[in-house]
C-alpha cells in the first residue's frame, strides 16, 4: 500500500553551497515505513523474543487462575463428622439418632481417642448421653465446622426426642455461577495482570533504552518523541486484547466464569484500565537510569495494590477507616468495574465513579510523567 | 561553512566540560577531534548534534541553529554516538529500516546494509553481532538519513584492527560524495589517516588547530631516524648536526639519532658520510613523527595516560 501523501517532501533548507552529492529521489513509502508503526513494531518483536516477558504476561496468569480455581473449588456440602462417647450409658441409641439424619457421618468412640478426634478436627463435635433426656456436647466453638455440627447433630436430637418444629420448611437450592471463588479471582487476576503489564511492560523498556543510551540516539533522529511514547500505548492496546483475551476465555471455558456485562463495556474498561496503568510506567520510568532502581519504584507503586485492591480477596475486609484510601486506587476501581461487568452484568452507567478514578491516576500520572521525563 | 562554533562554554558541577572553543568545519572534509579522556570532545560534538545545550557560546549548523531548526537539522545529520547499544532483539534489517523510517528522505535499507558490509548479516540479530558488526550498523543507522553531515564519537574505539579499517573505509567512501565528516577519536593514527584537519583538546580548551601534517612540522621533526656503526661510537655528534637536512642529533642508546625534516635527503646523506669514514652501518631505522608526538610535545603527557 503506498499513498502519494505520504511522499515527503524534499528538504527545503536552501543552505550555501550545496555539494555535487548524487541524492535519490524519495521514494514512495508504504504504511510499513512510516515511523509509528515500526517503533510499534520494536514492542512487539521485543516483547515476543523475551520468552520470559511472554510466560508472565500469558501463561503465568492461566496457571495461576487455574491453580487457585481448583484449590478453592465449591465442594458438595460436605457431611460433618461427630462422635459419640461409647462409654456413656444410652450411647448406642444416641449413635443411632444421629446417623439417622445424612448431613452428619457418626463414630463411635472411647474417651482417649473421641478426646484426640476433637484436638485434631477429625471430628467436629462430640456428643455424650447423660442419661435419659440429657446430652451434653464436646465442641470449639471458635471452629465454624463445630458451631454446624452442633445445630445439626442437637436438631436431629431433639426431634428424635419428640420435638415438633411449629413452622414447615423447605429448600430451594440455588447455585448460581458468579458467587464461587474462581468467578471473584478472574477479574481480580485480569486487572492484575493488566496492571503488571501495563506499569512493567512500559517501564521496564523505557528505562532499559535510557541504560542503553538508546533514548539519546533516537532523539538525535528526526523521530517525534511522541511517537515513541504513542508506539508504547497502541503495542499496549493491541496486545491488550490478546492477555485479556487468554485469561478470561480460559476462565469462561474451563470453570464456567460468567461474563455478563456488554463486551464494548469491558473492552473500555480494559482500555482504560491499560492506559492508566501504562502511565503510571511511564512515570516509575521517567527518571531512573538503572534497572534495578526502576524495579524497585516500580514494585512500591503496585505493592498497596497487590494488597488492598481485592486481587484475591475482596478489599472490603480492611478496616472501614482504611477504605477511602482502598477506594482511590486505580486497581481497586478497575477491579470493581471488572467484577461490575463479569459478575453482574452492570452497566457502563453505574461506573462512572471507579471511571473517574481511573481517568484521574491516568491524566495526572501522564502529565507529571511528561513534566519528569528524561530522554538521556 | 558546515559548522561553526564561537566562545563555546558548558560546565557540569564540579567540571569545567567545554572551556570557550572556537570551531569551523568547511563543508566537504574531515575534522577531528582529538583528545584523551575528559577533554571535553564528546560535549563539543554533542552540543553540535543538539543533544546538549551550551551555557554561552553560538553553534551554527549547516547554516542553522538548534533552537530556530532543530527538526531541520535533525533531518539532514547522520550521528553515531559514543556507547550507544541497539536493542538486541531486533535484527540488522529491522533496526535499519527503524531509523530509516524517522527521515522523510533517505537511502533504501538494503543499500545502507550493503554499503555497510552487513548484507550477510542481513536477518542476525544485533545481540549475535560482533564489536565491529556491531559498530557498522551504528554507521548505518547514521547513514541511512543520507546526511550531509556525518557525527563520529569515538567510532573505533575497542575495535580490533581489522574493524576499525572497515569503518575508516566506509568514512572514507562517504567523504568522497563531497560531504562532512566530524569525528572524535583518541587514536593518533586514526586522525591521521581520516582527517584533513585536526582540533588537539585538553582540558575543555583546544590547544592546537591544523592539518595533521603541519601539526607534526610544526612542533617536532617529521621522521626520526636510528642508526649504530661498527665500530660503535666514532662519530662526533657536532658532525652529525651539520650534516644536510638534519636538525637536531643525540646519542641514543649506544648508537645515534637524527631529527629530520626531509627523509629522502638525510639518509643518503648519512650513508654517504659513513662510507667517506669507511664506518660500517649494523642498524638503521626511521619513523614518522606522530600527533602522539605532538600531543606529548604540547602537554607533557600521553593521549592514553590510563
Amino acid at each position: 500500500m503506498t499513498d502519494a501523501t505520504l511522499t515527503p517532501p524534499r528538504r527545503e533548507i536552501p543552505e550555501g553551497p550545496r555539494q555535487p552529492a548524487a541524492r535519490p529521489p524519495a521514494r514512495r513509502r508504504g504504511w510499513r515505513d512510516r515511523s509509528l508503526i515500526q517503533l510499534t513494531l520494536v514492542r512487539y518483536r521485543e516483547f515476543l523474543r523475551e520468552p520470559e516477558a511472554v510466560f508472565w504476561v500469558f501463561v503465568f496468569p492461566v496457571l495461576l487462575a487455574g491453580g487457585l480455581g481448583v484449590a478453592f473449588r465449591n465442594r458438595p456440602a460436605a457431611r460433618q463428622p461427630v462422635a459419640v462417647l461409647s462409654t456413656a450409658p444410652g450411647a448406642a441409641q444416641l449413635a443411632a439418632a444421629l446417623r439417622s439424619d445424612s448431613s452428619l457421618t457418626v463414630r463411635v468412640l472411647g474417651d482417649s481417642e473421641a478426646a484426640r478426634a476433637l484436638r485434631t478436627g477429625e471430628v467436629a463435635l462430640v456428643a455424650v448421653s447423660a442419661g435419659a433426656g440429657a446430652v451434653s456436647y464436646r465442641l470449639d466453638d471458635t471452629r465454624p465446622e463445630a458451631r454446624t455440627a452442633r445445630l445439626l447433630a442437637d436438631g436431629v436430637v431433639q426431634r428424635a426426642a419428640g420435638r415438633r418444629d411449629p413452622v414447615s420448611t423447605r429448600d430451594e437450592q440455588v447455585r448460581e455461577r458468579g458467587s464461587r471463588y474462581i468467578d471473584f479471582l478472574i477479574p481480580g487476576l485480569l486487572g492484575m495482570n493488566l496492571m503488571g503489564s501495563g506499569i512493567w511492560g512500559i517501564g521496564f523498556a523505557v528505562v532499559d533504552a535510557r541504560k542503553k543510551k538508546l533514548l539519546k540516539r533516537l532523539i538525535a533522529t528526526p523521530m517525534r518523541r511522541a511517537e515513541y511514547l504513542a508506539s508504547f500505548l497502541l503495542s499496549r492496546l493491541t496486545m491488550l486484547c490478546f492477555e485479556v483475551g487468554t485469561l478470561l476465555g480460559f476462565g469462561v471455558l474451563v470453570f464456567g466464569v460468567p461474563a455478563r456485562g456488554s463486551l464494548a463495556a469491558l473492552v473500555l474498561i480494559c482500555l482504560v484500565a491499560s492506559l492508566t496503568f501504562g502511565a503510571m510506567g511511564l512515570l516509575g520510568a521517567s527518571r531512573v537510569r538503572t534497572v534495578e532502581g526502576a524495579s524497585g519504584l516500580m514494585n512500591l507503586m503496585m505493592l498497596p495494590m497487590w494488597v488492598f485492591s481485592g486481587v484475591f480477596f475482596s478489599s472490603s475486609n480492611f478496616p472501614r477507616a482504611m477504605q477511602p484510601f482502598i477506594q482511590a486506587l486505580p486497581l481497586t476501581a478497575v477491579n470493581n468495574m471488572l467484577r461490575a461487568n463479569l459478575l453482574q452484568g452492570a452497566a457502563l452507567g453505574t461506573m462512572w465513579g471507579e471511571m473517574g478514578i481511573a481517568a484521574a491516576w491516568l491524566v495526572l500520572c501522564f502529565v507529571v510523567a511528561l513534566k519528569l521525563f528524561r530522554w538521556k | 561553512m558546515s559548522l561553526t562554533i564561537r566562545g563555546l562554554r558548558k560546565s557540569y558541577p564540579g567540571v569545567t566540560a567545554v572551556d570557550g572553543i572556537d570551531l569551523e568545519v568547511r563543508t566537504g572534509e574531515c575534522f577531528g577531534l582529538l583528545g584523551p579522556n575528559g577533554a571535553g570532545k564528546t560535549t563539543t560534538v554533542e552540543i553540535c548534534e543538539g543533544l546538549t545545550a551550551p551555557d554561552t557560546g553560538d553553534v551554527v549548523v549547516l547554516g542553522r541553529r538548534w533552537t530556530d531548526h532543530p527538526r531541520e537539522l535533525r533531518e539532514r545529520l547522520g550521528i553515531q554516538l559514543q556507547e550507544t547499544q541497539l536493542s538486541e532483539k531486533l535484527t540488522v534489517e529491522e533496526t535499519v529500516r527503524l531509523f530509516r523510517s524517522f527521515f522523510r528522505a533517505g537511502r533504501a535499507v538494503d543499500e545502507v546494509i550493503d554499503l555497510v558490509q552487513l548484507d550477510e548479516k542481513r536477518a542476525a540479530r544485533v545481540g549475535g553481532l560482533s564489536g565491529g558488526q556491531k559498530q557498522r550498523l551504528a554507521l548505518a543507522c547514521a547513514l541511512v538519513g543520507d546526511p550531509d553531515l556525518l557525527f563520529l564519537d569515538e567510532p573505533t574505539t575497542g575495535l580490533d584492527p581489522q574493524a576499525r579499517r572497515q569503518v575508516w573505509d566506509l568514512v572514507e567512501r562517504f567523504r568522497t560524495t563531497g560531504r562532512t565528516v566530524v569525528l572524535t577519536t583518541h587514536y593518533m593514527d586514526e586522525a591521521e589517516r581520516l582527517c584533513d584537519r585536526v582540533g588537539i583538546m585538553d582540558h575543555g580548551k583546544l590547544i592546537a588547530l591544523d592539518t595533521p601534517r603541519a601539526l607534526i612540522r610544526a612542533r617536532c621533526a617529521e621522521h626520526v631516524v636510528t642508526f649504530s656503526t661498527l665500530p660503535a661510537g666514532a662519530i662526533d655528534i657536532e658532525r652529525l648536526r651539520a650534516m644536510e637536512g638534519v636538525l637536531d642529533a643525540r646519542p641514543d642508546d649506544g648508537g645515534y639519532q637524527l631529527d629530520v625534516a626531509e627523509l629522502h635527503r638525510a639518509v643518503p646523506a648519512l650513508l654517504a658520510f659513513l662510507a667517506g669514514r669507511g664506518i660500517e652501518l649494523s642498524a638503521l631505522e626511521t619513523h614518522s613523527a606522530t600527533l602522539e608526538d605532538v600531543f606529548v610535545s604540547l602537554t607533557g603527557r600521553h593521549l592514553r595516560d590510563d
